[in-house]
């Protein structure tokens, strides 16, 4: 479809092909969207809502959450603009810029022909290509000179994406260092036929065995969750957590790229033993680009019969994979936010307990793990307890994919074992005067060269993989303050402390950077530190402060540089006064 | 057999299973302040005014189930401190005038901010742009002073089975929105009988033409303020 | 005998309600006046205020003349305290907050019918708006918060006396109001 062009199906056809069922709202509202010229009518809104027998608010309440769903016009070639803070060094803002400039567009508005309209978005998981923008859902890598015109070319001649230069949205692997996991090339069914026979008792013997953690950030035992899972009643599901949100990370994007086989085995197994019958790969929405990819691996699976009714042709042993879409929403990469976008509802995180393996999608019990994670499970069916063990640390067995960005000779993906120094990755990536590195995302750490020789590992310096490197020409407090504007974007909105708090973090450090900061500042800071840690709803709010919380702790010199002794206004006194001063022609 | 208890602030609080903190010390006159709390609905957990420390552990006590032999704590220096800036969050975020609010002297936000001893808003005010709803014949909604605690929400769905309001937007855009694709509640099925009507803690959801009828002395909680009417203590108790 | 306490008060974006309530303290007012001397203040009529302990401001900023006197006070005055509703949250003067203020300047003075010379008013002396009438808070640094609209009578009373006997002042139950 041409993207100028109008839609070709109708509510009903689109309602129909996902069997009016509401827990597909999201994907329904995605695809809606696509038909409408990148928006949502409130005319389509009623529609969808009437034809999932929904009250009409719940489903604008749905669209209203995700941000790459809008209830006003966007351009029909909506470009966004990654906006991580590795991107801007990069110059992700010159390229949004330039982008705006060249097709006579404000940012953050529709160009007056509806043609296009560019704005920022949240890192899309292409920071070892910046800058990168998505259009339509199409990342396009390393925008910059000819790159950057062939955007406005293709744009301006109003060419459909499907015929853009195959050039211009090639994704590298980017991988630097391929480790015994990103060097496996296992057959499909190869792990899973390893413990299709097996009893219960010991594929958990190998689980607990293997101290496999998850590779999410949690690090929750694998072996805790599935069984938890496997010994609940009802039918389970597996879903797999490729909302690779955290700012910084993309080794989930290679996996998906070029090892899809193996993520798809490693939930084939957990399903094999917990005895799920549903599976769903959860993709943000900044991955779309990916999506089709999967589809046809999933494809593949089930000719091979490794999914569908009588897997490997056990009886009884009946799984399948469904890809689901998110819609821009790092907060849906908390698992039960991730559930309740799944059932096509607000990414807002569910209490707990109860906890997802006793209750998760639809009330099942449900084993919720990272991409790496069933990567992992799958290298460790197909190879063995003891090649396993012999990879990381007593404490975190293993490999890591680190994402690493920033101020390095190498950017890319580095799959290292659990236990090597953050210096060594450092020397390996080709970092040099490196003042901080932002380790595991902005949720995470923000370590200062005093603790290079810390250990990536869950006992020391743990990290789901984001290696964030700035060195000494970058200013921290551009990097804490894109950190703190990021959760004050993503925070869902349902618990005060992080819906109000995190914004009022973004004015106090707003001003800490324009050298207006004063104690005063510091004061409200530690006051939302302490807040957000310890009443918020998630983890969000509750890792949200850690990027000013360490600098602020860990880099003093620094800080007080720009702490102004006087108390400053967040605002510019001229320019308040200006409105006024036009009224009454004291200024033209 | 002996009740379960726990202790709140080193009192002995017994519980029935399954009673949530805030439940079990509300059944036995101990106030913990309270926003988004309902008796008359499950527990919703977004305030977080109720947070209390439990085996030291910050914690909703309105969604943290009792136990037997738990050492809650409430009355602290430092949770009030985090209940006094929640409020004051809750007032910047938007335009709370109290001196010309109908819902002034009955508005639950109001008497916890006193309760607390809050003398300002602390933070810088956001002053967002709401407009009122005046659709409605009888019915105004002034947005100005959502507190987003979706009460109105769960009883129009859950007791009046009319699902009138909902949430959109998210982080400090998430607001009240309606049912209609008008977006005005004059297009809804709300009606002055329903539940969702009398459960706004603050001053949205107003009855036309009904304002300023008590004096100030003789408001609901200038009689029994929600701390008296749980200790027992109201003037008219 | 010990100086004398030198306080200032003003009233900026107000409507002196809050200066009319503290003198409801009523007779109380002597005992103080042996403690206290006033600065600027609408009692004294003194334009401006020199070193001071302790300045009252009432009313919310908004216009550059109220930042001026807030600066003023911030700068002469060793406690700094906002007093009422407008002076802690703008209070109903930033109820025009959501407007454009030069949308509502054109308003008043062009299109209000009636009107007979069609211009906003621009002497030199009428100080400008801000485009939103801020608590100053927001402003200045401020030590203490009297709110309600006025604070009671016993509010000022209370705190004032604990200011000058040197303790942290603390309002008493009843005399914390938002309105």
């Amino acid at each position: 479809m041409r993207a100028d062009s109008p839609g070709v199906r109708s509510t009903s056809d689109i309602l129909d092909a996902h069997r009016g069922d509401p827990t597909r709202l999201v994907q329904i509202l995605r695809d809606a969207q696509r038909e409408c010229g990148n928006w949502l009518p409130a005319r389509v809104i009623t529609e969808i809502a009437a034809g999932l027998g929904l009250p009409r608010a719940r489903v604008e309440g749905v669209a209203g959450f995700y941000a790459f769903l809008h209830l006003s016009p966007v351009g029909r070639f909506r470009v966004l603009v990654s906006d991580n803070i590795t991107d801007q060094f990069a110059g992700s803002r010159e390229v949004a810029g330039a982008l705006c400039r060249r097709l006579g567009v404000k940012r953050g508005r529709v160009r007056s022909d509806g043609r296009v309209s560019v704005d920022f978005t949240s890192c899309t998981g292409l920071c070892d290509q910046a800058p990168a923008i998505l259009v339509n859902g199409q990342a396009v890598p390393r925008v910059t000179g000819m790159r950057l015109d062939a955007v406005v070319r293709c744009i301006e001649a109003n060419l459909p994406l499907e015929e853009w230069p195959q050039d211009l949205l090639r994704v590298d692997d980017g991988v630097r260092q391929a480790g015994p996991v990103l060097s496996a090339t296992l057959a499909p069914g190869e792990a899973l036929k390893k413990m299709l026979h097996e009893p219960a008792e010991r594929v958990l013997a190998v689980l607990e065995g293997s101290k496999l953690r998850g590779r999410g950030g949690a690090g929750f035992s694998v072996a805790t969750k599935w069984n938890t899972c496997r010994l609940a009643p009802n039918d389970c599901v597996v879903v797999c957590n490729a909302d690779e949100g955290e700012p910084g990370t993309f080794k989930d994007r290679l996996l998906l790229m070029r090892h899809a086989d193996h993520v798809f085995e490693g939930m084939t197994i957990a399903a094999r033993f917990t005895g799920a019958t549903a599976g769903f790969v959860y993709l943000r929405g900044e991955y779309e680009f990916l999506a089709p990819h999967l589809r046809e691996v999933l494809h593949q699976r089930r000719a091979a019969k490794l999914l569908g009714t009588s897997i490997a042709g056990e009886r009884g042993f009946d799984f399948d994979i469904d890809v689901h879409l998110g819609a821009g929403a790092y907060v849906c990469g908390e698992e039960t936010a991730l559930l309740e976008s799944l059932e096509g509802k607000r990414g807002v995180p569910r209490h707990k307990p109860p906890f997802p393996v006793t209750h998760g999608y639809l009330g099942r019990p449900t084993v919720v793990n990272n991409v790496e994670t069933f990567a992992d499970a799958a290298w460790l069916f197909a190879n063995g307890l003891d090649a396993w063990g012999a990879l990381g640390t007593p404490q975190s067995s293993g490999t890591k994919l680190l994402s690493v960005a920033g101020d390095v000779e190498r950017p890319g993906i580095y799959e290292v074992p659990w236990g090597t120094t953050l210096r060594e990755v450092l020397t390996l990536a080709g970092a040099e005067r490196t003042k901080a590195v932002q380790v595991g995302g902005p949720s995470a750490e923000l370590v200062p060269p005093s603790m290079f020789d810390r250990r990536l590992a869950f006992e020391d310096l743990p990290c789901a993989g984001a290696i964030a490197v700035f060195n000494d020409s970058r200013d921290l407090l551009d990097v804490v303050v894109n950190y703190a504007h990021f959760f004050a974007h993503e925070s869902c909105g349902f618990c005060t402390p992080c819906r109000v708090g995190t914004h009022v973090a973004t004015r106090s450090l707003d001003k800490l950077r324009r050298g207006q900061g004063s104690q005063s500042e510091l004061n409200e800071l530690n006051t939302l530190t302490r807040l957000l840690r310890d009443t918020s709803h998630c983890g969000l709010g509750a890792t949200a402060p850690n990027g000013w919380r360490h600098y602020l702790d860990r880099f003093q010199d620094d800080l007080q540089r720009r702490l102004s002794v006087e108390f400053q206004p967040a605002f510019d006194v001229e320019k308040a006064l200006a409105a006024a001063r036009v009224a009454r022609g004291d200024e033209p | 057999m002996t009740r379960p208890t726990f202790t709140l602030d080193g009192v002995a609080i017994s519980f029935d299973e399954g009673q949530t903190i805030i439940e079990a010390a509300r059944k036995a006159g101990v106030f913990i302040p309270f926003l988004c709390a309902h008796p008359e609905f499950p527990a919703h957990g977004s305030c977080r005014v109720c947070t209390v420390l439990v085996n030291g552990r910050a914690m909703a006590s309105c969604t943290t189930k009792a136990a037997d032999g738990q050492v809650v704590e409430s009355n602290t220096a430092a949770l009030t401190r985090d209940r006094q800036a929640l409020v004051q969050m809750l007032f910047v975020e938007g335009n709370h005038f109290c001196p010309g609010c109908e819902k002034s002297g009955a508005c639950t936000l109001q008497s916890l901010g006193k309760d607390l001893a809050v003398t300002s808003a602390g933070f810088a005010h956001e002053s967002p742009t709401r407009p009122v709803d005046a659709s409605h014949p009888d019915i105004l909604l002034d947005f100005n002073r959502c507190i987003l605690c979706e009460l109105c929400v769960r009883a129009s769905s859950d007791v009046d089975k009319k699902d009138v309001f909902a949430l959109s937007g998210r982080g400090l855009d998430k607001h009240l929105i309606v049912n209609a694709e008008s977006g005005r509640l004059a297009d809804t099925g709300m009606a002055t009988t329903d539940k969702a009507m009398s459960v706004c803690p603050v001053g949205v959801i107003l009855w036309k033409r009904r304002g300023f009828a008590d004096p100030i002395g003789k408001r609901p909680h200038d009689v029994e303020s929600p701390r008296q009417r749980v200790e027992g203590k109201g003037k008219t108790s | 005998m010990t100086a004398k306490v030198r306080v200032a008060t003003t009233s900026l974006a107000g409507c002196f309600g809050c200066h009319m309530s503290f003198l409801d303290i009523d007779e109380r007012i002597l005992p103080l006046l042996d403690k206290v001397t006033f600065d600027r203040s609408p009692l004294t009529d003194l334009k401006h205020a020199g070193p001071c302990d302790v300045g009252l401001v009432e009313g919310g900023v908004c216009n550059e003349d109220n930042l001026h006197v807030l600066r003023e006070f911030r700068k002469q005055c060793k406690v700094l305290v906002a007093v009422g509703a407008c002076a802690i949250n703008g209070g109903l003067p930033a109820q025009r907050n959501q407007f454009d203020v030069g949308d509502l300047l054109r308003h008043v003075y062009f299109e209000e019918p009636g009107l007979t010379r069609r211009v906003v008013p621009d002497d030199p002396e009428l100080p400008a708006l801000f485009d939103k009438v801020r608590p100053i808070h927001e402003l200045v640094k401020v030590d203490y918060f009297l709110p309600g609209c006025p604070p009671p009578a016993d509010a000022f009373w209370a705190f004032l006396s604990d200011l000058l006997e040197g303790r942290d002042p603390r309002l008493p139950p009843g005399a914390i109001r938002y309105d």
